[in-house]
Formats: C-alpha cells, structure tokens, sequence
C-alpha cells in the first residue's frame, strides 16, 4: 500500500468528475497543439513555395558601374572596376548566425566563349546545387550533365547553333560532349552553355573566382532581411540583395495569425486551469471525511498534498496525450479547409512531449490550491463531519 | 519520594468553541491520568464533551488550555507534522460508523496507516493479513467495504487501528451502529486486544460497554467523574 494507490483508487470511483477534468485539459491542450499544427503546416507551406520560387538571395562582386537595362532589354553599361568573390571565401557563409536557416547555395561563374564562331555566354554551376535551386528546369532529352566534360545547353542557344544532346562541341578547343537540352524557361540559361563550375572556371582562366552567388535561404522567426545583412557583414566586397518576393507577404500572414493563436491559446488554458481547480476543490471538498481519516492515522499534510498532486499529476499526462492526439486529428481535418493547397505537416513529436508537460504542469498549478486546502484541513473539523 | 509515570496525563484540560457570538465550554476542567494497558470506558450523554475528550487525547484537537502528556511527551508542545507522527506511531482509531475508505479492498484499507510508513511491501502486507486474521475476516481481505455487514466493517476498522501495532486504541462509539450480539463480540475483540498489551480508550453512552473495562471515567457538562 502506497499512497499512488490511494489516488488510483480515487480517480477509479469518480470516473465521472475525473472525465471532465480531463476534458478540460484536452480541449485546452488539443486547442494549443491545433493552432501550432495549423501554423507549422502553414510555414512548411511557405517554405516549400520559397524553393519552388528559386533564390531569394542574390550576391554578386561590388562593381562601380551603372545599370543601363530596363525591363530585361540591356543596352550595355559602363564597368569601371570588376571584382569577382574568391571561391574559398564562400565558406564563410557558414559562420553566420543563422547558418541553419541556409537551404541552397548555389555558385557560379560566367563569361564568353566562342562556339561555331559565336559568342555565347558560359555558365559554370554546381549541377545538384543549381537543379534543386531552378525547378522549373527541366530537360528535353539525355540527362543532366554528371561529368566535367559534359555541357547542357538553353533551349535559344541549342537552336541557334543547331545542336542536341549527344553532339560534341569544343570550347576553347576543349571537347564536350551536350547531355541534354533545357526546356526553354523564358530565363537567361535559354542563352547560355551549362557546365561544370571547375571546367567553367578552368575555360575562362578564373579558378577560385565566382561570378554570382544564388542562395536559397527561409528564416522562420526571422526577417528574410536580417539573413541578408548577415551574409553582407562577412562578405563586405559583394552586394547581397533580397529578392523581393510575393509568397514573403504570406510570411507576415502567418505571423499574425501566430498572435493570434497565442491569444486565443491563453484564453482556452485559462480556461482549462480554471475547470481543473473546480474540480479539484470540489473533490477535495466531497473527501472532506476521507482526508480527515487519513490526518487521523498519521499522515502528514505533504502526504495528503501528495496525494491530492499525484491524482492531478496523473490526469495531467492523460489529458496531454489525449489532447495532443486530439488536436493533431483536428488539424489534420481543418488544415485544408484553412489554407489552400496545404496538407498537414506531420506529427511533431518533440510537441507531444510539451503537449504532456503542459498538460501535467497546468493540472498540478490549478491543483495546488485545493491539495493546500486539503493538507491543511483541521483533523477535528474534518472529523466532526464523522 | 517515587514519581509514577502514567502512559496519559490530562492536566488541567479546558476547551472551548466560538459558536456564532457564543463561547461553549466543551471542557471546563478535567484532571486524570490512564495507566498502561488499561481498559477505560468515557461514559457521557450526548454534548457532555467526551467525543472531544477523545480527539484532544488523539493529538487532533488543540485544547484552549491545559496539557496532554503522553509516554511524558506534551503532545501540543509539538509541531503539527510531529503530532501526525505521533498518531502514526501512538494512537490506533476506531471512528463512529467505521469510516472505511469505499474505494480500497479490506487489505487495502487496513494497510492504510502502512502508507506512511517505511517498511517494505512484503511485510505490510504479512502484518495486515496477520491482523485481518485476528479479527476473524482472513476469508474476505479482497472484499470492498459494501460487501461487508456491520460487524464485519467494524471488525476491519479494528484491523486498520491496530495494524501499526499502536500502545494506545482509541474507540468512538464503536457499538453504536450495531445490533446488540455484534455489539458484544466486538466489546469482546477490544477485551482481547487489550489482554495482548493494548491500552484501550472508549468513547460510549451505552452502560454495557462499561462492563468490559478496568474503570470508567464519566464526564458531565465538561467535567469529568473518576
């Protein structure tokens, strides 16, 4: 006989006063773990929109000259000094604060090369960074290039100088081999010869140098313009530009429905704490008898305390696993009612887990106060009530 | 000289209750001591103090004035914890209409006061079956309390009181709820507890219980009659 036995065996005969309790703590719980779920699947959603959208961060040398293009029609400017970002430098992007938060960088160098007797311009990437970048590209036939000496070329460029995959070129008198075409894009790779960055690099005479850099990067708690500030700090010859992006405003979007989700989250815990101490002051008031019985043959008011915790310890954790569960079922049923084109996004387990000690900490906080009241119940009033 | 060295001393006992804008005198005075291993019956008509008698001698119920001293030990010159281990350590109850917790088996509710308590769990449960069997309900250990008859439940109340192996039994009414043949064997079980070294206090307003004690005190309008 321990004292847990006394608080199973309580919760066991008031079933019914114990069920609300516990009601009250999955609806309180279920609410918080609903409006959490909605919000993470609604920044997955975001997130997952951001890459489709490419790069949102953009570094290139800082140069002195003068942009003379308007709406994508160049008519040439005036470079007074180019400088390029030394390839080993790259790695220093990795000591930013929210290096995390860095989902696809994406290097690359460009310049002219003669092909056919034409100038057209080479792009040197690192091929899986750049086809998790660039998802709308997609190739018409043969595969994306797995080796140095294999070239892919833009849909324009292909046509112009009739060319398919499996052809061989020579650039700079170097031959390679075209793995495939590109669809056209409406892009500036429909211009341009695709290589591998170090063939590229080694092609043009500019090892270790990079022409631009492409970062795909998605800062949840953060503003896209603090990553870029972060990255400008460490590379103070480069400009870092963020690209203003439609789906960015849907960021502020979730951000206030964040709020309001805290809010309305606090009401319904309130709620949940307040139908917890009712119940558990009127538990204590209905054991009035029993708890006297057990001053009466020696326990001490942390042993009645103990009891009173445990019993509300115990519901607690039903409450929070049961609430967890329950919100997740709610979520998963609303999400695509709530957000277009958005699917739940998975079980968080590591919230299950703050489900249940919530759920175990609001139950123990909103007992405190009738476990006090009981432990402290006078032995001969309460046995008066004999 | 020699001093004797009661096991309980009521020394100049009073108490009193705030009732509204009225003060009632539960005790006005009363003076005795209990000895070892004796069998006393608290005789009194109902309102004449001796139920609060019984709890400030339980370390329940603060007197307004006065001393209770038990073994030496001046029970309300200790903390409210020490009293509660005191009661665990000292006093065996026996409540009016045997307040039994509903919910715990016969076993359970007898291995209640073990709750507190460090011994292991093989040998709470020895010591409760050993108990259960000395009032005679060896048969019926797993039974809830509303399964039991009158006797029976008064039988386990006895079990839990003693289960701690306690000097001192203390006994509200412990007849009042029961026919007049149950009433005796129960009288006769507390007669046997305390041939076996048990020092038995009994609360009653029924003149046969007296017949199984050593002596009586009766008390009266807050005075007690030694």
């Amino acid at each position: 006989m321990k004292l847990h036995n006394i608080s199973f065996g309580n919760i066991k005969r008031r079933k019914g006063k114990m069920l609300f309790l516990v009601l009250g703590l999955i609806i309180g719980i279920s609410t918080v773990v609903t409006l959490l779920s909605i919000t993470e699947s609604m920044t997955v959603n975001i997130e997952e929109r951001l890459n489709q959208f490419g790069a949102n961060i953009v570094m290139v040398p800082r140069t002195q000259n003068l942009s003379l293009n308007y709406g994508g029609i160049d008519v040439g400017g005036v470079n007074y000094k180019v400088r390029e970002i030394n390839q080993d430098d790259l790695q220093n992007i990795y000591t930013i604060k929210n290096r995390k938060n860095l989902s696809i960088i994406a290097p690359k160098i460009l310049g002219p090369v003669r092909v056919k007797g034409q100038d057209v311009l080479l792009m040197g990437v690192i091929f899986d960074q750049e086809l998790a970048l660039k998802t709308w590209w997609h190739k018409t036939e043969g595969n994306f290039p797995g080796q140095a000496d294999q070239v892919m070329l833009g849909a324009q460029v292909a046509s112009f100088l009739n060319l398919a995959a499996g052809d061989n070129i020579h650039l700079f008198e170097t031959p390679f081999t075209v793995s495939t075409v590109l669809k056209p894009t409406g892009g500036p790779e429909d211009d341009a010869i695709i290589s591998e960055l170090g063939a590229a690099q080694k092609l043009l005479g500019k090892q270790g140098r990079l022409s631009m850099v492409e970062i795909s990067a998605f800062c949840q708690g953060c503003p896209i313009s603090e990553l870029t500030l972060q990255i400008a700090e460490k590379f103070p010859d480069a400009k870092v530009t963020a690209m203003k992006q439609a789906v960015m405003s849907k960021m502020q979007s979730i951000e206030m429905f964040q709020s309001f989700s805290l809010g309305v989250s606090i009401i319904v815990i309130l709620i949940g704490a307040l139908l917890v101490l009712v119940t558990m002051m009127g538990s204590v008031n209905e054991r009035t008898r029993e708890i006297g019985i057990f001053r009466a043959i020696g326990f001490r008011r942390g042993h009645v305390m103990q009891i009173i915790l445990l019993e509300a310890m115990l519901l607690g954790v039903v409450g929070g696993v049961l609430g967890f569960g329950t919100g997740n079922l709610i979520a998963y049923s609303i999400i695509p009612m709530v957000m277009k084109d958005s699917v739940f996004a998975g079980i968080n387990m590591n919230l299950g887990i703050i489900s249940i000690i919530m759920s175990v900490a609001l139950s123990l906080l909103a007992s405190l106060y009738p476990a006090f009241k009981a432990s402290n119940m006078d032995p001969s009033e309460a046995l008066r009530a004999l | 000289m020699t001093q004797v060295n009661h096991l309980i001393e009521i020394r100049g006992l009073k108490k009193t209750y705030q009732s509204g804008d009225t003060t009632v005198d539960a005790i006005r005075q009363m003076d005795f001591f209990i000895d070892d291993e004796e069998f006393i019956t608290i005789m009194g008509q109902s309102g004449s103090g001796k139920s609060t008698l019984l709890s400030i001698m339980g370390a329940l119920n603060h007197p307004s004035q006065g001393q209770v001293l038990v073994d030496s030990l001046d029970l309300y010159a200790l903390s409210t914890e020490q009293r509660a281990d005191f009661r665990s350590e000292y006093i065996g109850f026996i409540f009016q209409s045997f307040q039994l917790i509903p919910y715990l088996t016969v076993l359970e509710n007898v291995m209640l006061p073990m709750a507190v308590t460090g011994q292991k769990k093989k040998i709470k449960n020895q010591m409760a079956l050993d108990v259960i069997d000395r009032v005679g309900l060896a048969a019926k250990a797993h039974r809830l309390p509303d399964q039991l008859s009158g006797g029976e439940q008064e039988r386990v109340a006895i079990a839990r009181a003693i289960v701690n192996k306690p000097p001192i039994i203390l006994a509200d009414e412990p007849t009042g709820n029961l026919d007049s043949q149950t009433a005796g064997e129960i009288m006769q079980l507390l007669q046997t507890l305390n041939r076996q070294g048990h020092t038995v206090i009994v609360v009653t307003h029924n003149p046969e219980v007296t017949q199984y004690a050593t002596r009586t005190v009766r008390v009266q309008d807050g005075l007690c009659f030694v």
